[in-house]
């Protein structure tokens, strides 16, 4: 690892000068990213400024709303009982994701923020827009098995791999941050971008903004939810495609109902076509497959990656049906 | 391994370098002076940045209690918890696997929590309780969980297993070992090239119904 300055302020306005002063520094939250990232010379900040003790790690929950401060641990906020009953996928989600000893350092605000696995971003020496401007794309006619096949440009066909933030976008969370210029709330949806010709910027932060929180609205989702994520492991590894399914029922009639999947674009993917498609049906097979056509309408695949567009419908299909005990 | 370390005390530790390091340490000196004009303290302040700072090349001074044992030291801002607990403290019982968050060769508990010390900076550990394979004994009596691991082979070549002993004693803490399911799900973080794991969940089981305190 590169040597570098380490600066550990108290409170968040010290930190937002302190990285809004410094193209070169970074954030460093629970660092299981970003360490991984620096050891290998994918990133190589000149200064860490640890915000990991910054007073933003609590948990509430007011007016059927959690707010969860950025720097809650991903395990503390998974085994919370009030998460548990009240946004049971946002804690499978969580538990889907890395392993006990990671999510005993992950937070949540360096969760969504955790960049892209993608191989060719991890090796230096292979050309990667998104880790190199301008230098090509890899995975665009390399082996591009965990590829995107939605939104992706010919710059850049990555996936976005948290887990967490696929069931972040199914619930409408709303990021709270704070930056330079003050503070803003953007729409979960509206965190990360496509890739377009900028695939080195995964978000639409502004440098020096900080995550403080996330919100999220308790919803009509509390017993119909599954998060199914499909791995090449039974266990601890990254999604090659996950699926957020949750339902509100009414006599077997779906009234309410949110999709999105992880593993297969640039961010978490919501399927509000496909949610449409559900509301009013019964919760049949027949209905789940009827939206996981939907769902998957405008999708494309490289040479690699053509399994997913099988995968990508029968994954929403045993999702929905998990969170129904459809047979 | 560096050769100026020998005469270490648990209170004071030197650092642990080995001659490669020292020798570009050496070269950067000058460079070190240069990094501190006007002197990183003083910028903190204009900058109105509070606490810790550290410049390139300088080290930061550090308070851990390891195993029950208070140490003072400083390292460099680089310098892994992994690192510091087997170079510079010399407790070798936590493994260097893969060195990247993926094997859980590296498992230590911090203030009570296991986490892969790999991916943890030591700076970053500033005033917490660590605990690692060395401090899981009383005295010459094992803990549950070794004399566990030692009843059901729970390890061939050894190597994962310190690192799995903490996570499995952390796994009945966190109360997610009701089921052999369970188990196998919080317990997979730890990598067994040997695939001692069925013996590693039957250890697990007996210490969790076993009823001692863990
Ligand atoms: C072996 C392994 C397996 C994994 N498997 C999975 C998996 O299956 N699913 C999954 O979802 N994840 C997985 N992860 C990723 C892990 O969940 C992330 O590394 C972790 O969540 C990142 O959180 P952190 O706090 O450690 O972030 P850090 O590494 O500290 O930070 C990540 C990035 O976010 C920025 N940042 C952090 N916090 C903030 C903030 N509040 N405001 C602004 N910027 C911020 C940092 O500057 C940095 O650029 C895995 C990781 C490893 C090493
Ligand atoms: S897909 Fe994106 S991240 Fe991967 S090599 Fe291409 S530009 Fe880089
Ligand atoms: S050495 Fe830390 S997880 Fe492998
Ligand atoms: S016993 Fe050999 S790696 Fe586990």
């Amino acid at each position: 690892m590169n040597q570098f300055q380490y600066v550990r302020p108290s409170k968040p306005k010290a930190a937002i000068d302190a990285r809004a002063k410094d193209q070169n520094s970074q954030f460093i939250a629970g660092g299981t990213n970003l360490l991984d990232l620096m050891k290998r010379g994918v990133m190589n900040p000149e200064r860490l400024i640890d915000i990991s003790r910054l007073p933003l790690d609590k948990l509430e929950r007011q007016n059927n709303t959690f707010r969860i401060g950025s720097m809650a641990l991903n395990a503390t906020v998974a085994d919370d009982k009030q998460v548990l009953e009240k946004l049971p996928l946002l804690a499978q989600a969580l538990n889907a994701g890395a392993s006990a000893q990671l999510r005993n350092m992950a937070t949540i605000g360096g969760n969504m923020l955790q960049r892209t696995r993608c191989p060719y971003f991890y090796d230096t020496a292979l050309p990667c827009n998104k880790r190199e401007p301008g230098s090509g794309c890899g995975a665009l006619e390399g082996y591009n098995r965990m590829h995107a096949i939605f939104g992706f440009s010919d710059k850049c066909i990555a996936v976005h791999p948290s887990d967490m933030s696929v069931a972040l976008v199914a619930l409408d969370a709303t990021v709270l941050v704070s930056g330079p210029k003050g503070d803003r709330r953007i729409p979960f949806a509206e965190l990360h971008r496509l890739p377009g010709d900028m695939p080195q910027k995964d978000t639409t932060l502004e440098t020096g903004e900080l995550i403080t929180a996330v919100e999220v609205p308790e919803g009509p989702f509390t017993k119909n939810v599954h998060y199914l994520k499909v791995r090449e492991r039974a266990s601890y590894a990254f999604a090659l495609v996950s699926v957020a399914a949750a339902l509100q029922l009414e006599n077997n009639i779906i009234k309410d109902a949110r999709l999105a999947m992880g593993g297969v674009a640039h961010k978490p993917w919501r399927l509000t076509e496909a949610e449409k498609s559900l509301v009013g049906k019964p919760a049949t097979e027949a209905t789940f497959q009827a939206a996981a056509a939907i769902a998957m309408q405008g999708a494309k695949a490289f040479k690699h990656n053509a399994y997913k567009l099988k995968l990508g419908p029968n994954a929403i299909v045993q999702a929905l049906k998990n969170a129904t005990n459809v047979a | 391994m560096a050769d100026e370390i020998s005469d270490s005390k648990p209170e004071n530790p030197k650092c642990g370098h080995d001659a490669a390091r020292r020798q570009f340490l050496k070269q950067s000196s000058v460079l070190t002076a240069l990094a501190f004009t006007p002197g990183p303290v003083v910028q903190a302040a204009a900058a109105e940045w509070d606490e810790k700072i550290a410049a390139p090349f300088e080290k930061v001074g550090l308070k851990l209690a390891v195993n029950g044992k208070s140490y003072k030291l400083s390292v460099e801002p680089r310098v892994t918890l992994l690192d510091l607990l087997r170079e510079q403290l010399h407790l070798t019982g936590t493994k260097k696997g893969c060195d990247y968050g993926q094997c859980g060769a590296c498992t230590v508990h911090v203030d009570g929590k296991r986490v892969n010390s790999c991916l943890a900076l030591a700076v970053m550990q500033d005033g917490r309780e660590i605990t690692t394979i060395e401090g899981l004994a009383k005295g010459d009596d094992l803990h549950p969980m070794q004399e566990a691991f030692i009843k059901h082979d729970g390890f061939q070549c050894g190597y994962c297993t310190p690192g799995q002993i903490m996570s499995a004693v952390a796994c009945i803490r966190e109360g997610k070992a009701d089921s052999e399911g369970e188990i196998r799900e919080f317990m997979s973080g730890n990598i067994c090239r040997c695939g001692a794991y069925p013996n590693i969940v039957a250890a697990i089981q007996e210490v969790k119904t076993g009823g001692q305190k863990v």
